[in-house]
């Protein structure tokens, strides 16, 4: 019997992952042409938002503007992107300056061409074929991608939850330890657990604040 | 090209980091002299080198001799 198979050609796009060297990418922006290497050094939030001109990205636009001080002193930038040129992106800022009384510090990618939204996954066709999702990817210094947060267009970002995330990985970096569910600055982090039976057993006498060997706190 | 006016002139930014590469000065020296963001002095002076306005010895940058031109007019 013969018969046909149907044969199907499906996009599928990259994604990054944690933990590995965030993609590359050279693209304009409001402020000028940049490099992912241009953020070297520096902690790099990069952000993707729907559209220019809309309300739900305008109100983030304004979270992000105030949220700015602080990740500066946390040593991050912060780098929006959407699907627009940058002659909108412009007229989007100043509008924002005028209307609302908020500049925005930040340069923001026109990825006209779809390559950084592409390379980062930005595009989920399910929500919309043609606008990024309100996607956010935390860089570290080195380069690796550390963090990652993905919303519908619907909703949008907690511009706090994007501070607790800077402050708990730079605080998992300087003293080698996680931090549990709803963790700020300030509360007890988990001591790692430990991993043979000695160090379980040791763990105990340590002078942690401890539920069991393998769930212990601190202050730092 | 951010650096650089349509009409040739420079921009301000653009001016106040050619000001802190009259002598040779490192990006991160620059950033700290002008205040403006690592990213920004590391894409500017790219630009600017492209555009003979910086030249780079032994990792540090110095403006030129069209450069210093420029940061005066």
């Amino acid at each position: 019997m013969e018969g046909k198979v149907a044969s199907e050609t499906r996009e599928v796009a990259s994604m990054p992952r944690l933990g590995e060297s965030a993609p590359s990418f050279e693209a304009v922006t409001t402020q000028g042409t940049v490099r992912l290497e241009d953020f070297k050094g520096s902690w790099l939030i990069l952000f993707s938002h729907p559209a220019d001109f809309t309300p739900v990205c305008t109100t983030e636009f304004i979270g992000f503007a105030e949220i700015h001080p602080e990740l500066t002193k946390r040593g991050a930038e912060l780098l929006g992107l959407s699907v627009d040129s940058v002659s909108s992106h412009i007229a989007w800022v100043r509008n924002v300056e005028e209307k609302m009384g908020v500049k925005i510090p930040f340069p923001v990618i026109a990825d006209l061409d779809r390559k950084v939204a592409t390379s980062y996954g930005m595009i989920h066709p399910g929500e919309s074929k043609t606008e990024t999702a309100r996607c956010v990817f935390i860089i570290d210094p080195e380069g690796i991608l550390r963090a990652m947060i993905y919303y519908p267009l619907t909703t949008g970002r907690n511009m706090q939850e994007i501070l607790r995330l800077i402050d708990a990985l730079q605080t998992t970096d300087k003293h080698k330890v996680a931090t549990p569910a709803n963790w700020k600055p300030g509360d007890a982090v988990i001591v790692p657990p430990p991993n043979t039976q000695e160090m379980a057993e040791q763990r105990l006498k340590e002078g942690y604040e401890c539920k069991d060997w393998y769930f212990c706190k601190k202050k730092l | 090209m951010p650096c650089i006016n349509p009409d040739g002139t420079l921009t301000p930014s653009a001016k106040a980091m050619l000001s802190a590469v009259l002598s040779p000065a490192t990006p991160e020296e620059v950033a700290k002299s002008t205040g403006l963001p690592l990213f920004r002095i590391r894409s500017s002076i790219r630009e600017m080198r492209e555009t003979g306005l910086v030249e780079e010895k032994e990792g540090k940058y110095l403006a030129t001799r069209i450069g210093k031109e420029k940061s005066e007019g």
